[in-house]
């Protein structure tokens, strides 16, 4: 009842401002709070989607032969679901590009925020997350025409269309998400701090070292996790580049087919209802788990690190 | 279930409009189209110049693969399901269950040619070798009269219609090696030959170009007239399927499709075959 008494207050005093006011603040209050809520409902009604899509499967097909099998031959009758090669392929895609974006991310972020002139920093930033805005299916051709061949002729590989070439789209895609996030960390580090190190008669390597980088773990980390879940969910690239074999991964130059891969190649053909169409959405469930716990460490990372006063993010 | 829900929509969403439509000036009738998107190009193309021709009658067309174009018509949701493989024992019983008489229409041919790279030495094979390529037992070309380098297989998704033709006509059942790339489309599986001297693929006839080679297949070229004849071996009809003997707004495309002068033009123009003029 209380919500509603600056109805009361309209009707009877139309020009009382105090109740007006307090009425439209209540009026965005919760306008904001159903916006928020949309979100909320959009979440959770996609999750029950998945599961009640994806679970079927496993009414007569073993988790552990979902989980463990090694061959997936989903056409024939009865179907074969292993995933073990598919999620040991996203994953491997990932570790690779990961390792490779981290240190192409922070290292430029630290240059940009703390050694680079303001002006540098205002010309470079905004191409950086230009590159952010490419379309990953531009990437993916990229990759595909231009990437895979030279692969394929500097490393004499049997096909260029491979883990590594995957991965190096993957890393020019989640480099600059990386980047400006790490980036936005460093630079919500104060001031007090960074003066406070060089008036101790810390050098300007030791101050970023040792001060800002540690202040701002908590932004960095969020970023690096931020970067993985995107890669690991990332389709077009790896439809396009990785080629597509369902193999487990042995070298740098294995063809693989990572989970969004076999989703979105076999989703239009998958007859509706079948054991197939299930068993996709089966590893639909699987790659929201791991971009769910990618989140969550992101969330540890970032409470963990944060420090009280004036140096929290 | 949600199948359900949008058919009930769409029951509800006609029993209001109904009312309505003959003061429109003579409603559109629809014929819903449903299948295979090997198929579907074709009748995308034809469904055009028919709609042009035939304002009165309103084509919808999606492509959901054949499975689903089938299952859609014994459901009753669509009056033609586009197929490119015959239609089997199981979606029989199920349409004989619904008491739905599925009669298939050939509209075109659609032969699979495999390919390598231009500067590849071997032209020729045999479907056994093909087989046995595929199946992972061949993995060098120097066993196949070429170089001496690893055979890099290149196969499409296993839900494909391509791939499930591939599967049935060379094949035999027997699996796909795990370790074979897999391309998404046609297109897809060109530009990987294309840029791969090792890499050995199969695409539609309609998609061969000059930027891949197309192989002789047990001594067969693989031309328009051997896939009409059968000669080459691995070609396939491209089916429409109906709900007993087309009629009225079904018969009109169908008759349409087939007719030399105007369908199956847009065949030839999809790259598939068109079918033999009846003398």
């Amino acid at each position: 009842m209380g919500a509603f008494a600056p109805w009361s207050g309209i009707t009877l005093f139309s020009g009382n401002l105090m109740s007006n006011r307090l009425f439209k603040e209540k009026m965005v209050e919760r306008s904001l709070f159903f916006t928020a809520l949309i979100s909320l409902l959009a979440l959770a009604g996609i999750v029950i989607f998945l599961f009640m899509e994806g679970m079927p499967l496993f009414a007569h097909y073993s988790l552990t032969d979902f989980f463990f099998g090694e061959l997936w031959y989903p056409a024939e009758d009865p179907g074969v679901f292993g995933i073990l090669p598919l999620i040991t392929g996203s994953l491997a895609v990932t570790l690779l590009s990961s390792v490779l974006a981290i240190p192409l991310g922070v290292l430029p972020a630290i240059y940009l925020n703390e050694i680079a002139h303001s002006n540098t920093r205002r010309i470079l930033k905004p191409f950086i997350e230009l590159l952010a805005a490419l379309p990953s299916v531009v990437l993916g051709f990229l990759g595909m025409v231009v990437l895979a061949p030279f692969i394929q002729s500097a490393f004499g590989a049997d096909t260029g269309l491979n883990l590594l070439n995957a991965a190096l789209v993957l890393t020019v895609m989640t480099v600059p998400n990386i980047c400006s996030i790490s980036e936005d960390a460093l630079h919500a580090v104060p001031n007090s701090l960074r003066e406070g190190s060089l008036a101790l008669g810390a050098t300007k390597w030791q101050t970023i070292v040792r001060v800002v980088v540690p202040a701002a773990v908590s932004g960095i980390g969020t970023a690096i996790m931020l970067g993985m879940s995107r890669a690991i969910g990332e389709t077009m690239v790896v439809l396009m580049c990785a080629g597509g074999a369902g193999i487990i991964p042995d070298s740098l130059f294995t063809p693989i087919r990572p989970m969004p891969a076999s989703i979105a190649a076999e989703m239009a053909e998958a007859p509706f209802g079948s054991d197939h169409y299930h068993a996709l959405f089966a590893i639909g469930i699987v790659l929201f788990v791991f971009t769910f716990i990618f989140n969550i460490v992101a969330y540890r990372i970032a409470a963990k690190h944060r420090q009280v006063g004036t140096s929290s993010l | 279930m949600s199948l359900g829900k949008v058919l009930g929509v769409a029951v509800l969403g006609s029993a209001l409009l109904a009312p309505l439509s003959p003061a429109t000036t003579q409603a559109a009738s629809q014929v819903v189209i449903n299948g295979s998107t090997t198929v579907l190009p074709v009748v995308q193309k034809a469904s055009e110049s028919f709609m042009a021709a035939h304002p009165n009658v309103a084509l919808s067309i999606s492509g959901g693969g054949s499975g689903n174009g089938i299952k859609a018509l014994i459901e009753g949701q669509c009056d033609i399901a586009m197929s490119s493989r015959l239609i089997a024992d199981k979606e029989v019983k199920a349409a004989a269950a619904k008491k739905v008489n599925p009669v298939s229409t050939a509209i075109a041919f659609d032969a699979i040619v495999p390919v390598v790279h231009t500067t590849n030495p071997v032209k020729a094979m045999t479907s056994a070798q093909l087989r046995d390529i595929y199946a992972g037992k061949i993995k060098n070309w120097k066993e196949v009269g070429g170089k001496d380098a690893k055979i890099v297989v290149i196969s499409r998704a296993t839900s494909s219609g391509t791939f499930e033709c591939w599967n049935e006509l060379i094949m035999h059942k027997t699996r796909v090696m795990p370790a074979a790339l897999m391309q998404a489309s046609n297109g897809a599986v060109v530009q990987a030959v294309a840029k791969n001297p090792n890499a050995i693929g199969y695409i539609g006839l309609g998609y061969l170009d000059k930027t891949v080679h197309g192989m002789t297949v047990d001594g067969v070229q693989a031309t328009p007239e051997n896939a009409v004849t059968r000669k080459w071996p691995i070609s396939r009809e491209l089916l429409l399927y109906t709900n007993g003997q087309p009629q009225g707004n079904v018969k009109m495309f169908m008759d349409y499709m087939l007719d030399p002068t105007k369908g199956q033009k847009d065949v030839l123009a999809a790259g598939y075959v068109p079918m033999p003029v009846k003398k």
